[in-house]
């Protein structure tokens, strides 16, 4: 077994043996049905799609994501660990993309759990199977860039409530950046071309267009840079932190 | 074997390693000796590759850290201060998965684990998590994980720190039968585990080596080296005659225990002398000693004396 297939094993077991694995799965379960049946309307609608559940993924992962990468590393750093981890003949970036791939693996299983929705709408009607299958890969996405960045931002605090918060906050920023609000502030100070930049920047506006069914090279290259960005910026920021 | 060279390493302003060398050959067991914050465990992260040197260069069995980090590392067993797990896992889990990441092949696994929980005795916690041990059988899951490659260099960092006496015993037992075919290196400020189990003490102070000695070499700079002790009742003119010794440089009188200690000037043997005299006068003597000299004396006197050196600057 090669030593990253080593740490994201033993990552997913860290996350199963104790109550967290559980109480995002459940939390998630609940709150996604709730959400899709109560706010989006699911049923009411009387069409037979997905995109009222999907479109509150965002929201739900913006507190719930963080709550998965927060112990990531600040842990490590906290039990002194991370000495341990860091003296093995492992390359750093094994390291850092394992315990990625690990939360990215486990929030993958959290979400095949809402199979029975997909059921639900097939069994109702006749959804297009294509779109859902493409809006599941933008979710994951979606979760797989909030884990990059909260990988990040764990490494540069032992603290896990301070890692839980700041993760949020930024992924929310990263969220909103498409939306007027932010870009009516921006708009005043900055030329047109670094608005644009900004709006380009958000996520909404990617997952939304998946969540349409274009599954546009462009958005996943867009999510996958996202993640290769911040990924480096923990491998980074591990180098500065790790002897704190 | 270990080889630094004038290894240094800055905190921005703090200087915590300041320009050290040394060699640790194989089959030596070398002890790192000083103060709280002088310095070892800033050492030792930078030889097992934890930290980047600000300057300076370790080699490890002639592997260069900057040259090959990742073969460096795979030299090397190192049991962490404090010897951290994760608590959430087995034992049996724990140390595969150290095996796994020292890639081990997966077929010889199984059999490195078991020999190496027969050799450290942790059989009867095997199937327990991590989080419930006692804190010796915790400080031997992280001696197992540290020897299960059979490295060539151990790095022990306060392995018997928090132990009770039989453990510490037991730790000392495992270091000295590992060492015939190993270099380790242990910090400890436990100072009779030099005794013990150090073939040469390395003192550091303040980031700078401040003695590398055996352990014999460093008691005979003690005070007390050769020094004898005897509990009697005893005459306080008898001790200004003991004064006026050529060989003697100083008596001390402890009324509480009675005992009376002869310091000899510089190195002397003066067991004899001080028999002869007590027999001399006819004094019975419960208890007659001489000492080796005391390290935690010696201890003091060099760390300290560097304080006051740096204070001079």
């Amino acid at each position: 077994m090669s030593p990253k297939l080593a740490v994201i094993k033993r990552e997913l077991q860290g996350y199963f043996s104790t109550p967290i694995a559980y109480v995002f799965i459940v939390i998630f379960l609940i709150l996604s049905g709730v959400f899709a049946f109560y706010l989006g309307g699911l049923y009411e609608r009387g069409q037979a799609d997905l995109s009222p559940f999907f479109n509150f993924h965002p929201w739900l992962y913006l507190f719930l994501v963080p709550a998965v990468s927060m112990r990531m590393w600040s842990e490590e750093r906290r039990s002194g660990n991370i000495e341990l981890l860091m003296t093995l003949p492992v390359k750093q970036s094994d390291l850092v993309l394992g315990k990625f791939l690990a939360a990215w693996v486990f929030v993958t299983i959290a979400l095949t759990f809402t199979f029975p929705i997909w059921i639900s709408v097939n069994y109702l009607g006749n959804p297009d199977n294509g779109l859902i299958l493409a809006s599941y890969i933008g979710s994951l996405l979606l979760a797989g860039s909030f884990l990059a960045i909260g990988s990040c931002i764990s490494v540069a605090s032992k603290n896990q409530v301070i890692a839980f918060i700041i993760t949020a906050v930024i992924c929310f920023i990263f969220l909103l950046a498409g939306l007027p609000m932010v870009l009516d502030f921006f708009n005043s100070w900055l030329p047109q071309v670094l608005v644009d930049s900004i709006a380009s920047t958000s996520f909404l506006t990617h997952y939304a267009s998946i969540n349409k069914g274009v599954l546009d090279l462009g958005d996943i290259v867009y999510f996958a840079m996202v993640i290769a960005v911040w990924l480096y910026a923990t491998s980074v920021v591990l180098d500065m932190k790790k002897a704190d | 074997m270990i080889e630094c060279n004038n290894l240094s390493k800055h905190f921005s302003q703090f200087v915590a390693v300041d320009n050290l060398s040394f060699t640790a050959n194989k089959g030596e067991v070398l002890g790192f000796l000083g103060p709280n914050g002088a310095g070892k465990s800033t050492t030792m992260k930078m030889i097992t590759g934890f930290l980047q040197p600000t300057s300076g260069d370790v080699k490890v069995c002639g592997i260069d850290l900057f040259d090959n980090p990742i073969g460096l590392k795979a030299k090397i067993g190192y049991l962490p201060e404090g010897a951290p797990s994760y608590d959430e896992m087995r034992v049996c889990d724990f140390l595969k998965f150290i095996a796994q990441m020292r890639c081990i092949d997966s077929n010889l696994i199984d059999t490195k684990v078991d020999e190496i929980v027969d050799r450290i005795n942790l059989s009867q916690v095997y199937y327990q998590r991590i989080e419930t041990l006692s804190k010796g059988f915790k400080r031997r899951v992280g001696l197992a994980q540290a020897i299960i490659h059979d490295p060539e260099v151990l790095v022990l960092d306060e392995p018997t720190d928090g132990l009770d006496p039989n453990q510490k015993h037991d730790v000392r037992e495992l270091i000295t039968s590992m060492a015939i075919d190993k270099t380790i290196i242990i910090s400890t400020h436990i100072l009779e585990e030099v005794h013990a189990v150090c073939d040469r003490a390395i003192i550091i102070a303040d980031g700078k080596i401040v003695a590398d000695n055996t352990p014999a070499e460093l008691e005979n700079m003690s005070k007390y080296h050769n020094a004898v002790t005897f509990s009697a009742d005893i005459d306080f003119s008898l001790l200004d005659e003991f004064k006026k010794m050529s060989c003697v440089r100083d008596v001390k009188y402890n009324k509480k225990f009675k005992k009376t200690t002869i310091f000899p000037s510089q190195g002397v043997y003066i067991f004899d002398e001080v028999s002869d005299f007590l027999k001399q006068h006819k004094i019975s003597v419960t208890r007659l000693t001489m000492e080796a000299g005391r390290l935690d004396e010696v201890f003091r006197n060099i760390t300290l004396e560097n304080d006051v050196m740096e204070v001079a600057k």
